[in-house]
């Protein structure tokens, strides 16, 4: 070896730097795989055990002799229903919600108050949700048990992420667009419905989209709040789609599952896993579909 | 008489002035109800449990006592120490696993892959982030459960240790993600000047960018917390249903949220037994507005701070 290589070569310092670079890469990096893979292994074992029942008729057909046979339609019948429900009273009320948060909303206490609310309305524990909607819309408001009152419980908790989502995806479109239509003379009204709203539409499904994967798998909002244990439901025809009137009680998948692998004797695990993967299969496709959503709109975003 | 086209054009103004104050009453209303929800469940909450929080209720028996006799024909004791305990055991097993994993990632996300693999692996965090409670308390339930009999030999597989690790998993991508969003409001040329000293991305790690970006962290962690503490089916199905002060992670507890959920069912409306899951409703909400109230005071510094 000649002088100048050694003189340039790392020193004992550089090189120990450099190995602990090395392990803490790979020690970052196996932590990381630990905290994923494990889980996508667990979901692969899920499927598994699910395969048996997995099927068509699993989907379509009603739960038989006391929930230990059959399939799920009840219950996805139910959840659809609670979900669309909520989300119709959620999203108005978040949407303008949103709108009145970036485009209204001046810097004063009263603004700070509003932001406070929808940080600690997003806190605030589900089970909460559910005490809430049990002494509000199950009884104070009289709706019983019911799909009505599930369905406003969850939109209450959906609320202040849809407030978020709409809120973000408003300041992101540039100010220079609001701007520009003022000068047209549009009223502040008008510039939000033609120019504002429009280039953030989007934005806003994308975040909405999200809260139908939420709504459709939290269980402990409506575990007192609607959702019961069984209910028969017609098997065909076209009753079998609309089974459940705005009062009645209903079977929700996420309750569902919770009765079937924690309650009813019996019933074999096939079912409970097959129960899982559909809401699993459920909540991960419309998120997919809200992350395929913002990645198009973000290679198309014009400005 | 027909009116005059001016007429109608002047009443068509005043009809669309009108609908528009109409419209941007409507849009204030809607944004000052997160402040009413608020209120109203905080009210609500406490206001069912109030009648016995001040009259049967005794306060020092309510949080010292660990007898949770909410049945009892004799004499019904609501201590909930050991629903406290329960509590507190499970969430903090879960955060010892998952802050230093969740800041882990956190950092290797951030700091230390390219474009590429970040992009996917947000993707497939904000996915897990996804799976519902119920699903997390199934797998607690039927997966980690005889896995945790097996491995330690335990009687039940379902206890702290089975909560603690379901919960953590639960809590890791909002600690993550909030982490990393921690790490990225670190201005770039803080990163520069490290570099340009000669420091690693290990060194620029640990002594530039986590003393810069505490508050952050810790918001996160604090936010994880909240999370913990206020999850309800996993716990309710991966923790077991023995209500006393645990002496290891391998005995079942019941925390506060899953006796809410557990017992509200078979209460009679307005009785005792009623009023005082209320009251523990009401706790859980002080809970999560300290941790939540906390946690934004923090970031909020942090925004600050950065903007000067």
């Amino acid at each position: 070896m000649s002088v100048e290589a050694g003189l340039f070569a790392p020193g004992p310092i550089e090189r120990r730097k450099r190995l602990i670079e090395r392990a803490a890469h790979v020690t970052l990096l196996l932590t990381t795989a630990a905290l994923i893979l494990p889980l996508l292994a667990i979901l692969a074992y899920l499927v598994v055990k699910a395969w048996p029942v997995l099927s068509w008729s699993f989907l379509v057909e009603n739960p038989k002799n006391y929930m230990t046979a059959g399939g799920i339609w009840a219950a996805l019948v139910g959840t659809l229903d609670v979900v669309v429900l909520s989300l119709a009273i959620a999203a108005p009320i978040g949407v303008l919600a949103g709108v009145y948060l970036n485009e209204y909303a001046r810097e004063n206490w009263l603004t700070r108050l509003v932001n406070l609310a929808v940080v600690n309305l997003a806190g605030v524990p589900s089970i909460v949700h559910a005490l809430f909607g049990v002494g509000v819309f199950v009884l104070m408001a009289g709706f019983g048990r019911s799909i009505v009152a599930a369905s406003c419980t969850l939109a209450i908790m959906t609320l202040p992420v849809i407030i978020t989502s709409t809120t973000e995806a408003l300041a992101a479109v540039p100010f220079a667009f609001r701007e520009a239509c003022w000068n047209l003379g549009a009223s502040r009204w008008q510039t939000i419905r033609t120019i504002v709203l429009p280039n953030a539409t989007s934005g806003i499904l994308t975040g909405v989209i999200l809260q139908v994967s939420r709504a459709a798998g939290e269980t402990a909002p409506i575990l007192f709040t609607g959702a019961v244990f069984y209910v028969a439901v017609p098997d065909s025809g076209l009753a079998s789609f609309f089974p459940y009137g705005l009062r009645d009680p209903f079977m929700a998948l996420s309750y569902h599952l919770f009765t079937i692998s924690t309650q009813v004797t019996g019933a074999s695990d096939a079912l409970a896993y097959g129960t899982a993967v559909v809401l699993i299969a459920l909540v991960l496709t419309v998120n997919l579909v809200s992350i395929v959503f913002r990645v198009r709109l973000r290679s198309r975003r014009k400005w | 008489m027909v009116p005059s086209v001016d007429i109608r054009k002047d009443l068509r103004r005043r009809f669309s002035t009108l609908g528009e104050s109409a419209v941007e009453w409507a849009i204030r209303l809607c944004g000052w109800s997160a402040i009413l929800f608020v209120f109203a469940i905080f009210l609500f909450v406490f206001r069912e449990g109030a009648p016995v929080l001040f009259r049967e209720l005794d306060l020092k028996e309510f949080f010292t006592s660990v007898n949770w006799r909410p049945d009892s024909t004799i004499r019904p004791q609501f201590g909930i120490l050991a629903l406290l305990a329960g509590t507190a055991s499970v969430t903090a097993l879960a955060m010892a696993i998952s802050v230093p994993a969740g800041f882990a990632s956190a950092i290797f996300i951030s700091e230390f892959c390219g474009p590429k693999a970040r992009e996917a692996l947000k993707i497939i965090i904000e996915l897990l982030a996804a799976i519902p409670s119920v699903v997390w308390g199934f797998i607690g339930y039927m997966v980690l459960n005889p896995v945790i009999i097996w491995t330690t030999g335990a009687p039940i597989g379902i206890n702290i240790l089975n909560g603690g690790i379901i919960l953590a998993l639960m809590s890791v991508p909002i600690i993550m993600s909030v982490g990393e969003d921690a790490l990225k409001a670190v201005p770039d040329s803080y990163r520069e000047a490290a570099l340009a000293l000669g420091a690693s991305r290990w060194q620029l790690t640990t002594r530039v960018l986590l003393p810069a970006a505490r508050n952050g962290l810790l918001a996160a962690a604090l936010l994880g917390v909240g999370r913990a503490v206020g999850e309800t089916m996993a716990v309710l199905m991966a923790t077991g249903h023995s209500v006393r002060i645990p002496h290891s992670v391998l005995d079942p507890v019941r925390t506060l949220t899953a006796t809410i959920a557990a017992e509200l069912g078979e209460t009679v409306e307005g009785g005792t037994h009623y009023r005082v899951l209320f009251v523990i409703g009401s706790l859980l909400m002080i809970i999560s507005l300290i941790t939540n109230l906390t946690a934004d005071l923090i970031v909020r510094g942090v925004k600050g701070r950065q903007r000067t």
